[in-house]
């Protein structure tokens, strides 16, 4: 072949080669900043389909989101004030997360969770250990953790859980094709 | 309705999104590349769930039957 022709050849494909390494992957980057339960369910359900058409799933929980992933059964001492009342008034874990609309004093909630039930849907909770089956990745806001005065012993066992700042979300969300704030 | 072949059923009747999509991507797995998996599921959103969950991550509906309330895939696993 002509070496001309070779040489541009070459030049090409490493050009190709940097644009591949350049373009957003096939994951899925996104913000849980509601902790209501229909927004939550909405993101899990959002988050496990994805991963279940083979997307890499990061999912950064946010201010009102952080207290879907507290543990109900574990509870953390050495608070401050403003800490205690955090905790008391925020729901302690998914399984408290209330409805955006017509929670209704929790006739609301409690209806729409006999009805999920009835038809076969998955509950909050259920659908954080399939995401954790899955292998979809968590990261819970520092900030969020520190400001609502809560301790690390009193989340979840989430098998890829980690604690982090913007900048983590960012770098993952600028390599990802689809970003979410929800 | 000829018979198809295939290498492993799944019933995932009852299943509300996204259960159909999490278990078919599963289920996939589990057989050989060039297999056939028949899906057998009753929720309405399948229908276009599963050609969008078999483009997205290269796989190949060879056949769709819809009879009594019931959508049945045949899947090809490809790669």
């Amino acid at each position: 072949m002509d070496p001309e022709v070779t040489a541009q050849l070459e030049e090409l494909r490493a050009r190709l080669e940097s644009l591949e390494q350049a373009g957003p992957e096939n994951k899925l980057s996104m913000v849980v900043f509601s902790g209501d339960l229909d927004r939550a369910l909405a993101s899990f359900i959002i988050a496990t389909g994805a991963a279940a058409m083979g997307m890499e799933v990061m999912m950064f929980f946010t201010f009102w989101g952080t207290p879907l992933l507290r543990d109900p059964k574990k509870s953390a001492s050495g608070k401050d004030m403003m800490g205690t009342m955090f905790g008391a008034m925020l729901p302690k874990g998914a399984p408290a997360a209330k409805l955006s609309k017509m929670h209704f004093g929790g006739m609301g909630t409690k209806m729409m969770q006999g009805l999920m039930t009835k038809k076969n849907v998955a509950s909050l909770p259920q659908m954080i250990d399939l995401a954790a089956e899955l292998g979809i990745k968590i990261c819970i806001c520092d900030l969020s953790m520190s400001l609502m005065g809560f301790k690390r012993e009193e989340m979840l066992d989430y098998p890829d859980l980690l604690y982090c700042g913007v900048a983590t979300f960012l770098e993952q969300a600028m390599g990802s094709k689809v970003q979410l704030f929800i | 309705m000829s018979a198809m072949e295939y290498a492993k059923e799944l019933d995932l009747r009852n299943l509300p999104c996204p259960m159909p999509v999490v278990k078919i991507s599963k289920g996939i797995k589990e057989v050989a590349v060039g297999q056939i998996v028949k899906a057998v599921t009753t929720d309405p959103g399948a229908l276009t769930d599963f050609p969008a969950w078999a483009k997205t991550s290269g796989n190949q509906i060879v056949e769709t039957q819809e009879a009594s309330g019931e959508v049945r895939f045949f899947i090809k696993r490809l790669k």
